[in-house]
């Protein structure tokens, strides 16, 4: 089979996922013997043909139009590639922008689509995981169809290395201009006046807190801790603390030496952000998918371990 | 202005659940108005209040969802109108283009200038009926959107990227939208809303009703298992009292050496 990966990018560089989105496909093309296309839609394409080049690439099609992503220009150029190179799986990155064009390219081409998929196998047939309720419980699909379009999820492959022998081809989309009906203007970037980015210690706090005056008991424990407090989304959308303070997808990458996530069940879109020498979870749910990355974790009520901690680390 | 939204009824499993065979049972459910579409559904309740607007919330799913819907009515959805029949309800799975053209034949009967959605379900988060259904109707979109500002025949939206990144996009209308968690803050309904709401009517529409040939919405896609996933984590848990754990925690905490 031929596998196609469209590859991402954004404000002058290739996006990590677009290497992984490589590595998820040759590993799919193998199973069959196969090729392993990419396409990239805009910016610097000659520059990025060069670095999408990794081992086991074939061919990577350039669509030079417009420098940054624009759904209507990408899912037009998508389309069209799809119809000449014939895929069998396209496959993308779970991004915010993956998901923002693949979905139309499958409705208009009639594939099959899975989303945020974090395994793939083909044996006679192809068949793809993924997970249901915030990760609780896993589900294996089958796609029974000539061809298909897939997301993968962020940090479930590793990025492709090495340098291929790709024959990088010029694609030659024609990109009708009344169909492109949105049009980007600019970027702005939320900044704040905590970088939970630079913090060696993180008291990170979640849902399970349940209103914002309970941050007290995390407040202490990042105090006796000389810790910054950091939080998942549900806290900063309620605006119990400031949009700074969040770590995951949309908010910060944090790489501290201790992390110690309270209340927070552990979605991949938290979880994907946190690069924690040392992670302590502490959640009353055994469950919680947070403690498939934690390194240490209590499974009880949060209202009674932070308080015993916080006293506890008062004494030593 | 009359504005769509899409109402899921997102179900979450309890700390103790057993699956049997492709499911789980109803006993270790519970299911509640999906996460996104609240917030959805206020902005949508906000843009028409000042005028003469009407919002009409929308879902697919059997009688059960009811309550959820009526979720909806309570917070400011003026009219509820739920798809089902038994051709959906054979279906094996609900996948995003399924979804998208039942929602896209609503949207052709209702006519709304706009429709707003939530950016996933928390349940099974595909993340993609949005995007499908504008494609289905040959409408534009924008996704993600945590910031809106209308006008006559633009949508300003800002879109939430990764790593505190906003893309500011102008979509033209008529446009699909899906709205990001924070945009807003979702309204408490009122005892009074709530009971207001219980009596309302709910327009049940079926395939037939909205010219879907239900024949044609055959998924290729199966789900053959589902399962607890096996923990990778070599996570040391430790057990006992408060005080107990505490303490082991603390020990962990000072061998990280991070404390002065
Ligand atoms: C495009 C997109 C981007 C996103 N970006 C981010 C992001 O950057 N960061 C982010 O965090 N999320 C992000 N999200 C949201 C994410 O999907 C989840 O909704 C969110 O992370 C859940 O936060 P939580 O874990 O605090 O809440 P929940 O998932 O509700 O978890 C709360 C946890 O607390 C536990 N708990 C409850 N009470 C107690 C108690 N008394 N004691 C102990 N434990 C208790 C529960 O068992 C549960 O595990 C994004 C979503 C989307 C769609």
């Amino acid at each position: 089979m031929t596998v196609l990966v469209v590859a991402e990018h954004r404000r002058g560089e290739l996006r990590d996922p677009s290497f992984e989105a490589l590595t998820a496909g040759r590993e799919l093309a193998d199973a069959t013997d196969g090729e392993l296309h990419v396409g990239v839609v805009g910016g610097d394409v000659e520059r990025y043909a060069e670095r999408l080049n990794r081992e086991g690439v074939d061919a990577v099609h350039t669509v030079a139009r417009g420098e940054e992503f624009n759904h209507d220009v990408t899912t037009q150029a998508i389309t069209q590639l799809v119809e000449a190179v014939e895929p069998t799986v396209l496959l993308a990155p779970d991004t915010v922008n993956g998901l923002d064009f693949l979905p139309a390219v499958a409705e208009r081409l009639d594939l099959p689509l899975v989303t945020d998929v974090i395994d793939i196998e083909y044996d006679e047939g192809l068949t793809v995981t993924r997970e249901l309720y915030e990760g609780k419980v896993e589900t294996t699909l089958s796609i029974d169809a000539p061809r298909a379009a897939i997301t993968v999820r962020p940090g479930s492959w590793p990025q492709a290395a090495g340098t291929g022998d790709a024959e990088i081809k010029a694609f030659d989309a024609t990109v009708d201009e009344s169909a492109v009906r949105s049009t980007v203007t600019g970027f702005q970037e939320i900044g704040g006046e905590v970088d939970v980015a630079e913090a060696d210690v993180l008291v990170a706090v979640g849902r399970g807190i349940e209103s914002e005056d309970n941050l007290d008991i995390v407040r202490e424990l990042a105090d006796v801790l000389g810790a910054t407090l950091a939080a998942s989304r549900p806290v900063i959308d309620n605006g119990w603390l400031p949009a700074d303070r969040q770590v995951g997808q949309s908010g910060k990458t944090v790489s501290p030496e201790l992390y110690i996530a309270v209340g927070i069940s552990g979605t991949a879109q938290h979880v994907s952000g946190v690069r924690a020498e040392t992670f302590v979870a502490i959640n009353d749910d055994p469950n919680a998918p947070i403690f498939d990355v934690a390194d240490y974790g209590v499974v009880d009520d949060l209202f009674e371990v932070v308080p015993a901690l916080t006293e506890r680390l008062k004494r030593s | 202005m009359k504005i769509l939204v899409t109402i899921t009824e997102a179900r979450s499993v309890d700390t103790i659940f057993e699956i049997d065979g492709l499911e789980i049972d109803d006993r270790y459910l519970s299911s509640d108005l999906n996460e996104w579409d609240a917030y959805a559904l206020e902005e949508a309740v906000q843009r028409t209040e000042d005028e003469d607007g009407e919002v009409v919330a929308v879902t697919i799913g059997p009688e059960e969802v009811e309550g959820t819907i009526r979720q909806a009515l309570a917070k400011g959805a003026d009219r509820a109108i739920r798809v089902w029949d038994e051709q959906l309800a054979a279906l094996d799975l609900l996948d995003p283009l399924t979804k998208a053209a039942v929602l896209g034949s609503v949207v052709d009967a209702e006519q709304p200038d706009l429709v707003f959605t939530g950016v996933q379900s928390g349940d099974d988060a595909f993340g993609a009926t949005p995007i499908a259904l504008a494609s289905t109707l040959g409408w534009a979109w924008g996704t993600v959107v945590n910031d809106l500002r209308l006008e006559a025949s633009v949508a300003h939206v800002h879109r939430e990227l990764e790593g505190n990144l906003e893309e500011l996009t102008d979509v033209e209308r008529p446009a699909v939208l899906s709205i990001q968690t924070g945009i807003n803050e979702p309204r408490h309904a009122s005892l009074r809303d709530i009971t207001e709401a219980q009596q309302a009517d709910i327009a049940v529409r079926d395939l037939a009703d909205l010219s879907l040939d239900g024949g044609a919405l055959t998924s290729s896609i199966d789900q053959i298992t589902l399962y607890e996933p096996e923990r990778e984590s070599e996570a040391t848990i430790y057990e006992g009292s408060p005080e107990e754990t505490a303490a082991e925690l603390a020990t962990v905490i000072e061998e990280t050496g991070v404390l002065q």
